[in-house]
């Protein structure tokens, strides 16, 4: 039986697609079967940062469409063979995505991967909802600033409402706060808010925090998923956040400010 | 063409218009005016920042069958002198009236039915989850009220028992409690009942408000900021109140 994550935000440009090609990456590493959906249909990011992007053929409305076949969709990444991508259309629009389509390739995706992870575009339109509807789990990813979390709780609420489980009444979706691009020296300087601030506003178990880094955009431009980065503390925090969905026990790191040297504070490090 | 601003004509130099404000009222149980003084300066004193220049209506229904005459000059200087601003007294009968008008204090009507303000509109609204009902048209709300989403109970009480985030809405016809912090908006008594209330263990709200009396964050003492507290109306004022 696979497990459906969602990940998603509602507010743009939080890290849902560096989260959904990290976390995927992860689960692959750790040996499981992933697959990793692109709904962002009409600005499609994904096969850029998983590093994918020249060889798409067919996408996910293709496949909906029944234009192809979802093997023929599926791109196979070349570091981890047991992980593959479905791209998102760049040519056409949300309105592509119907939900009979989207339940048939899940399903599908079922038969064969063990964890499926939706990359959810920002809003919480048809792209948004279509990607939590037959969700299991949801990472909530969100910044350490007043509008993000308003809108990680407006999600919050849609997900409690209008995914499958709930309208189906089945046990709820289960929820996961990702914090992301967060600087324990700027919540020193009030900035920010804490890790504690965000808990206390949304009420949510933490997966995880990741610290801001420079490690997160090279990777991207290079379409490498941060996680593969074992030198980079975003791609460290990454494979923590995987192990700790998995269920094994790990003390968060990266919410508290580094120490730093004499000699990194003499010479500005 | 752009918008334009409706500005009067520069010859009108006034507007009529009816409005209705909020005042606190005194309420006095005994005509003697030395025991009056004493105690309403004890409470002055205690919350001076409160009292500052507040517009004061004097209630004098319940002197009205004790004593026919007060000395209105009197209990105006007091108050003056405690920075309060009386305006006029209520519920008296023929004399005390008089001598009320005859010290410059204006007698006001009887309490007026319809409430100041008018509640927005309950609209039954779609539940965002299936909850469960209570008899009598309460809910109990076990999971956190999140931005954007509206719960009301109709007929009965709302009783929450998770964080209320911003931009959530609780409405009831009957009370509001939150067993938790109240960042959202809660109206209870949207139907027009005055004497419900709201509880909540941690004020943070955008707006309250009683039967459409209503006060939103801005004008929140800061007192009670954060605080356990219940709201309800007193005399047609909000009255917030530590728990």
């Amino acid at each position: 039986m696979s497990r459906i994550i969602v990940v998603t935000s509602g507010k743009g440009g939080v890290g849902k697609t560096t989260t959904s090609a990290a976390f995927a990456m992860g689960l692959a590493m750790k040996g499981y079967k992933t697959a990793v959906i692109d709904f962002d249909v009409g600005l499609r990011n994904l096969d850029l940062i998983m590093g994918c992007e020249r060889r798409v053929v067919y996408d996910f409305v293709n496949v909906i469409n029944g234009e192809a076949t979802l093997n023929q969709a599926l791109i196979r990444d070349k570091r981890r063979d047991n992980l593959s991508i479905l791209p998102a259309s760049q040519t056409r629009d949300k309105e592509s995505l119907t939900q009979e389509g989207v339940e048939r390739v899940l399903n599908e995706l079922s038969e064969t991967f063990e964890y499926i992870v939706c990359d959810s575009p920002a809003g919480i339109e048809r792209g948004a909802t279509l990607a939590m509807y037959f969700a299991d789990d949801a990472i909530v990813v969100t910044n350490p600033e007043v509008s993000s979390v308003r809108d990680s709780d407006r999600m919050l609420g849609i997900l409690a409402s209008k995914s499958r489980r709930a309208e189906q009444g089945l046990e709820p979706i289960k929820e996961y706060l990702l914090l992301t691009r967060y600087s324990p020296e700027r919540v020193r300087l009030g900035e920010m808010l804490s890790v504690a601030d965000v808990q206390d506003i949304l009420s949510l178990h933490l997966l995880g925090v990741i610290p801001e880094s420079k490690s997160v955009l090279s990777a991207s431009n290079s379409g490498t998923p941060v996680t593969l980065d074992e030198k980079s503390d975003a791609g460290q925090a990454y494979r923590d956040v995987v192990r700790r969905y998995l269920g094994e026990r790990v003390p968060h790191r990266f919410v508290e400010e580094e120490k730093k040297g004499l000699f990194s504070r003499l010479f500005g490090g | 063409m752009p918008p334009q601003a409706t500005d009067p004509p520069a010859s009108v130099a006034l507007e009529i218009k009816s409005g209705s404000v909020n005042l606190l009222t005194l309420k006095l149980a005994d005509g003697d005016l030395d025991r009056v003084a004493k105690q309403l300066t004890e409470k002055v004193q205690n919350a001076p920042e409160f009292f500052r220049n507040a517009p004061v209506v004097i209630e004098l229904s319940a002197l009205n069958t004790r004593q026919s005459t007060l000395d209105f000059e009197r209990l105006s200087t007091l108050l003056r002198s405690l920075g309060l601003s009386p305006v006029g007294v209520r519920g008296g009968h023929g004399a005390l009236n008089q001598g009320a008008e005859s010290a410059g204090l204006a007698v006001l009507a009887e309490r007026v039915e319809t409430p100041a303000r008018e509640a927005p509109k309950p609209v039954a609204p779609k539940s965002e989850s299936p909850l469960p009902t209570l008899g009598g048209g309460s809910r109990v709300i076990d999971q956190p009220v999140r931005s954007g989403q509206r719960l009301y109970a109709a007929g009965g009480d709302l009783i929450v028992l998770a964080p209320v985030s911003a931009g959530a809405e609780l409405l009831a016809d009957g009370n509001i409690h939150i067993y938790s912090s109240l960042r959202g908006r809660a109206l209870a008594g949207v139907q027009g009942n005055l004497s419900s209330r709201i509880f909540c263990l941690d004020l943070q709200a955008e707006l309250i408000a009683i039967g459409g009396h209503y006060q939103i964050s801005e004008n929140l003492e800061e007192s009670i900021r954060g605080k356990p507290v219940q709201v309800f109306l007193r005399d047609g004022a909000l009255i917030i109140e530590d728990l």
